[in-house]
């Protein structure tokens, strides 16, 4: 319990990690949702025209 | 050598490649985050004046220079895109802004929250590490803003590569501001003359936080980039292709 109070310095240097562990998981969470909706529409794109075809 | 920066400049040369490096680097990545995370919190000894305040570093100091690497990819992608004509060297200029935005954002929050303490202050306008730092934010959200200004991707890429470079002297002012003028914020540690002013103990993790965030930096960036190219190269036959194999992307 000590180690996680730092020295009641916890608060900071736990929220400066969890802060860090969030954007990068948003950073690569969004990376993986804009490949999948650019890859869908395509998707879409091409097989509506192969079909027009 | 030159058939192979040729190669990579190709865009469905480097689509491929970006997707079986990617993994590559994030494995490494995370396992030196994760020694990294382990080592600064539980087995670095605390400093004897910030107490264990100075754990902040272990993310701060990876943002701080990813927020500046970043941008110099940007502009240095942009650049070459400028002068070359390199298609892909936009799309890696587009997909690190954002990246670098979060990055710059993680420095100034962290740096911040690890201010309070130490200085007795959330902020500091007067300082001009912290200031620069801020200006270097808004240089990314100006430059994601005028490229989703900008409907024509070619217009686009070119305005935005000129602003890229522009602030480039920004990144310059944030390097090297605490040696130009006083500053609240501490000196060079890591790239000191006569080497680190540190104990290896509090050093080593420190490193491995650096090239773990560089390692994972790397694989997000070429997984935008793969995201970039794609939505590029939408009409083009490689993608039509490739959407209509079985294997897929």
């Amino acid at each position: 319990m000590e180690n996680l109070e730092m020295g009641n310095y916890g608060i900071y240097v736990w929220s400066c990690f969890g802060l860090t562990l969030v954007v990068v998981l948003f950073s690569d969470w969004r990376a993986r949702l804009r490949q999948r909706r650019v890859y869908r529409d395509i998707e879409v794109r091409i097989k509506a025209l192969e079909e027009r075809q | 050598m030159w058939k192979f920066f040729h190669q990579l400049a190709s865009p469905p040369y480097f689509y491929r490649l970006a997707a079986r490096i990617a993994p590559w680097l994030a494995v490494p990545g995370i396992a030196l985050i994760a020694y990294g995370v382990y080592a600064g919190l539980f087995l670095a000894p605390m400093d004897y004046q910030q107490g264990d305040a100075f754990r902040i570093i272990y993310v701060h100091v990876p943002s701080a220079y990813l927020s500046m690497m970043a941008y110099m990819i940007m502009a240095i992608s942009g650049g070459i895109g400028l002068i070359w004509r390199i298609k892909l060297s936009h799309a890696v200029a587009a997909a690190a802004a954002p990246l670098g935005a979060a990055f710059t954002f993680l420095a100034l929050v962290t740096g911040s929250i690890w201010g309070r303490p130490m200085w007795g202050t959330w902020w500091e306008w007067g300082d001009p590490r912290l200031t620069s730092e801020l200006i270097l934010l808004f240089l990314y959200f100006g430059y994601m803003a005028l490229r989703g200004a900008i409907d024509d991707t070619a217009k686009a890429d070119k305005a935005s590569a000129v602003l890229a470079l522009v602030g480039v002297v920004n990144v310059v002012i944030v390097h090297f501001s605490v040696e130009w003028w006083s500053s609240l914020h501490q000196g060079q540690t890591l790239m000191k003359k006569g080497g680190p002013a540190m104990d290896p103990a509090m050093l080593y993790p420190l490193l491995a936080m650096i090239l773990g965030f560089t390692f994972l930096f790397g694989s997000l960036l070429l997984r935008r980039v793969r995201t970039e190219v794609l939505f590029r190269e939408r009409r083009t036959r490689w993608v039509r292709e490739m959407i209509l194999s079985p294997e897929g992307s």
